[in-house]
């Protein structure tokens, strides 16, 4: 089977999610859509057990901060038919009030640790998750360090500031 | 297979033992804890703690322009650090819009998959030494130590090699490092051949290996396992195949292809992937004749670093090296991902631009993090010394488990 194009695969998310699915991008021929938080468990499984479709394979989940939003936390799906050679990026933005969103672990095993590794950088928190507890960092750490409140260095020092560097 | 996690037991009267398994045991060949649950030398469960060495490679990153985040992709899987170089130098070149020569290519594809070879020999020699045969091993490591010298030909380092630069290589191969490679194309065959013989068929090995640890295709996909552990599983899925980078298209080269998952057939893919690595290479090395011999790098001035020489006698040159230096240079809004297939499967490089001098966010999909999270869950019920041969044929390395 030959890769699905965009359109088609938009079309078919459209078709099934109308108003929750809108498409923000499609750098380098990666379809990027936007999902609306309360259906993102409906649209993993839909992309999975469609028999057209297969996203099987969940290649990458994690988050990204974006601090001027009104919703700063993107959570960040990459899902990839492996019989057709398609992959989608899927995105789900949550405000710092309501960091939950729904588990993906139920329809992935896979889902576990990544999730546990997105909870433990950027706090969000996986509804239904059979183990949220920190990953990588200790356990009584307090922030989310990947947030970009959150600075590398120490911030007093003066030799290393960003505009230097043209940041 | 569920994967919630079984807490250990803390009842003064329980029958069971705890064994700490790690940090720092020698069977577990990296710094990684599992604790857990033995009734007798069954597992009964078992529960992983990882990040000992977490460096925040990915917090680091958002503070270092493109071309200084290679040495942090080399401390991923440091048993073949070149490929994680490669894939970061493609993301951003998939990023830039830079198309490489194809020199540079078949230059890669050589580099690459001599990495991939040694990553192969290190696994599947402690294997054997795990199952009780250090004679493999300890034959096989001779010849790591040739790929190594290859790389300090070509780059000056061993381990943490940094070869390459956005938009090719840094240098050139020499005269040596094409006969280093030649050299171990053609010595390195009768050595796997006879390595095979010691292992494919032998009665101890195979008891110890076959049968045990076996993952069903449905379970390593749900658990988004990749690379020869998936292959072995059965699911013809590599990268190098399904989404050719680097003019992979144009080689010859099949994927092994395993049957139950176990790890008797995880050797057997490694195995068999070692050789195609070789056909790679051979055929690289032919490819390399055809194309101009000077060429080793894209004509990117803005992106690549113009050689010393130049910088000290031409102003243009000190011009762009001052801008790539100070992270002056243009680069698109995009985001991109970007993956290879690494030796222990699936490095992709998610990287999201805002035309700044660093990522604005990078993340690393690790095969060995995503790999090992089976490893508790599917341990239950295994014996202790096939739990230890299960978790070196998973070859989990752990720079790239902790990032």
């Amino acid at each position: 089977m030959g890769k699905i194009a965009n359109e088609e695969l938009l079309k078919r998310l459209d078709e099934n999610f109308a108003g929750k699915v809108t498409q923000t991008g499609a750098d380098f021929g990666l379809l990027t859509v936007e999902i609306d938080p309360s259906v993102i468990t409906e649209v993993l499984t839909f992309l999975k057990t469609d028999a057209a479709l297969k996203f099987i394979f969940l290649t990458d989940l994690t988050a990204i901060h974006y601090p001027e939003l009104e919703k700063p936390i993107g959570v960040i799906y990459h899902l990839h038919s492996l019989t057709t050679n398609t992959r989608i990026r899927l995105k789900v933005f949550l405000s710092l009030d309501n960091l939950h969103i729904p588990t993906a672990s139920t329809i992935w095993d896979g889902a576990n640790w990544m999730e546990r590794e997105t909870y433990d950088f950027f706090g969000v928190i996986f509804d239904g998750h059979p183990d949220l507890r920190r990953i990588l960092n200790v356990d009584d750490m307090t922030v989310f360090p990947m947030r970009k409140e959150y600075p590398l260095e120490d911030p007093n020092r003066v030799d290393k500031k960003d505009y230097f560097f043209g940041r | 297979m569920q994967n919630h996690p079984v807490y250990i037991d803390t009842d003064p009267q329980s029958e069971y033992s705890t064994l700490n398994l790690g940090p720092t045991h020698p069977a577990t060949h990296g710094v990684f804890q599992n604790v857990l649950q033995l009734d007798g030398e069954r597992i009964v469960s078992g529960v992983s703690t990882i990040g000992y060495i977490h460096r925040a490679f990915e917090k680091i990153a958002e503070h270092r322009p493109f071309y200084q985040i290679t040495p942090l992709t080399d401390r991923l899987n440091y048993c073949s650090s070149p490929i994680n170089n490669m894939g970061w130098h493609m993301t951003v070149e998939k990023l830039l819009n830079i198309t490489t020569p194809k020199r540079v290519d078949y230059m890669r594809i050589i580099i690459m998959e001599l990495a991939r070879i040694a990553d192969h020999i290190i696994c599947n020699g402690v294997l054997g030494v795990d199952t009780g045969a250090f004679t493999g091993f300890l034959y096989m490591m001779e010849y790591r130590e040739e790929i190594y010298e290859i790389y300090e030909e070509i780059c000056g380092s061993r381990l943490t090699t940094n070869i390459g630069r956005i938009g090719g290589f840094e240098r050139n191969f020499n005269q040596i490092a094409f006969d280093k490679i030649r050299k171990f194309v053609k010595k390195f065959p009768p050595v796997l051949k006879e390595f095979e013989a010691l292992f494919n068929r032998n009665r101890i090995f195979v008891d110890r290996t076959r049968g045990v640890a076996a993952v069903s295709a449905e379970d390593a996909l749900s658990y988004s396992w990749s690379g020869p552990l998936l292959r072995a599983a059965g699911v013809d899925y590599d990268v190098r195949a399904m989404e050719p980078y680097s003019s992979y298209d144009e080689f010859d080269f099949e994927v092994p292809v395993g049957e139950n998952g176990d790890v008797y057939n995880r050797f057997l893919v490694r195995n068999e992937e070692m050789w195609q690595s070789l056909r790679l290479i051979e055929q690289a090395l032919d490819k390399i004749e055809k194309e101009p011999s000077d060429i080793f790098h894209a004509d990117v001035p803005a992106f690549y670093l113009p050689p010393k020489e130049e910088v000290y006698n031409n102003m243009e040159a000190l011009i762009y090296h001052f801008k790539i230096v100070m992270g002056e240079v243009e680069t698109p809004t995009a985001e991109v991902y970007h993956s290879v297939e690494g030796a222990n499967g699936e490095l992709g490089f998610y990287l999201v631009n805002d035309g700044g001098r660093s990522p604005y966010r990078l993340h690393f999909r690790r095969p060995s993090f995503i790999n090992y999270q089976m490893y508790a869950p599917m341990s239950r019920g295994m014996l202790l010394s096939d739990a230890i041969i299960n978790m070196s044929s998973l070859n989990v390395i752990a720079g790239e488990l902790d990032a």
